[in-house]
């Protein structure tokens, strides 16, 4: 078979266009709605309607094995609440009614996660849909994660965590003494399409989890419509997690 | 020369001791059992075959840990077609294997080996970790 100079020239141009094409079309839809980045948005008002509610922590703890340990040094928290002065730390409110409420803090999945910056045996990462993940098999206990965590979402276990467990579950593993752990946004659960567990347990629904890359995701659609803030945006850590106020 | 019997008996006593080991390798080959594990009543083939079973489960244990936690890939498609969830303790022992105590014990009790997967890892067999009310050290 004998293929002319020319013919061959046009051949593997067009080639070449079609194969740029493709990757052009592949490049786009990456970029469209496909992308993920998992976020929650806090009610505080919602939030703070039920007194004393501790729902979605006692849900957290039940579908995570999270220790309940008496003393404070050793505290093994995923969500929690604190006060607004230490979660924002932010004296315009404290003449508003939401300053005398309680606030959740877990944590905040950062686009920049310090924590994922100085982990020596990358068992923190920052997974593609957004989430700051932990693998407990690497972690070596060293706690440098804590430290770089300007939020204290992190937790190291002083102590062999099994018998603080109040109300067990046998799907999720418990950890063990000398590794660091700490909110996941149940990476297990959102897999699986379900919201996180304190999402779900949440009796005032005060919890929004959604994908921030959607425009049109409930999520999105809440905060475009409500003031909110994150925690020391001075930071540059970009938090997920926003509070609307 | 009286003391000919004395001399052999200690010669052979010290011949015995001396070649213990390889009478004790031999005495091995033909008495020891090897672990007895309790097979999975309702299951009839594993993910990959036995052969690589015995030699290779760790290896693929931490492939799959791998596969799971790393690449969130938290499905596993097996030699015979079927696709498993990954979960070392309601994949593999609660839907397969059972207690841990009737299948990985008895062959790491006898190979000396000691993994450290079941530190965090619940062992279907054993009722789950209680809460002790235990006063702050």
């Amino acid at each position: 078979m004998t293929i002319s100079r020319q013919a061959f020239l046009r051949l593997s141009g067009l080639s070449f266009l079609a194969a740029a094409g493709r990757r052009t079309m592949r490049a786009f839809e990456t970029i469209g709605v496909r992308r993920t980045r998992w976020g929650m948005a806090v009610d505080v008002r919602r939030c703070g309607q039920l007194d004393g509610c501790t729902k979605c922590i006692d849900a957290c703890r039940h579908a995570h094995n999270v220790p309940v340990i008496p003393d404070p040094r050793h505290d093994v928290r995923w969500i929690w609440k604190d006060s607004l002065e230490h979660v924002l730390g932010d004296r315009n409110l404290q003449y508003s009614s939401v300053s005398k409420l309680p606030m959740m803090v877990l944590c905040n999945h950062c686009d920049n996660p310090p924590c994922v910056r100085v982990c020596p045996t990358q068992a923190t990462w920052k997974r593609e849909d957004g989430i700051v993940a932990m693998d407990w098999h690497r972690c070596i206990g060293c706690r440098y994660c804590m430290a770089a965590c300007p939020y204290g979402s992190r937790s190291f276990n002083w102590v062999d965590p099994r018998p603080y467990i109040q109300s067990p579950t046998p799907d999720y593993p418990t950890r063990t003494k000398g590794v660091v752990e700490k909110c996941t946004f149940c990476a297990e659960r959102t897999a699986a399409g379900r919201p996180p567990a304190c999402v779900e347990a949440c009796p005032e629904k005060a919890l929004t989890f959604g994908n921030l890359a959607d425009p049109a995701s409930p999520i999105r659609q809440l905060l475009a419509s409500r003031n909110h803030v994150s925690r020391k945006p001075e930071l540059a850590t970009r938090p997920n997690v926003f509070y609307i106020l | 020369m009286r003391d000919r019997p004395v001399i052999y008996i200690g010669l052979l006593l010290f011949l015995t001791f001396a070649t213990m080991p390889f009478w004790y390798d031999l005495a091995g080959a033909v008495s020891t059992k090897g672990p007895q594990q309790k097979l999975p009543a309702n299951e009839k083939a594993c993910v990959a075959a036995v052969a690589f079973m015995k030699s290779s489960h760790m290896k693929l244990l931490l492939d799959m840990r791998q596969q799971a936690v790393r690449q969130g890939n938290l499905t596993y498609a097996g030699i015979n077609g079927k696709t498993y969830p990954i979960s070392l303790s309601n994949t593999c022992l609660k839907q397969c294997h059972g207690a841990k105590a009737d299948f990985c014990d008895r062959c790491h009790d006898f190979a000396g080996v000691s993994p450290t997967c079941w530190k965090c890892h619940l062992d279907p067999g054993q009722p789950a970790p209680t809460a002790i009310a235990r006063s702050p050290r």
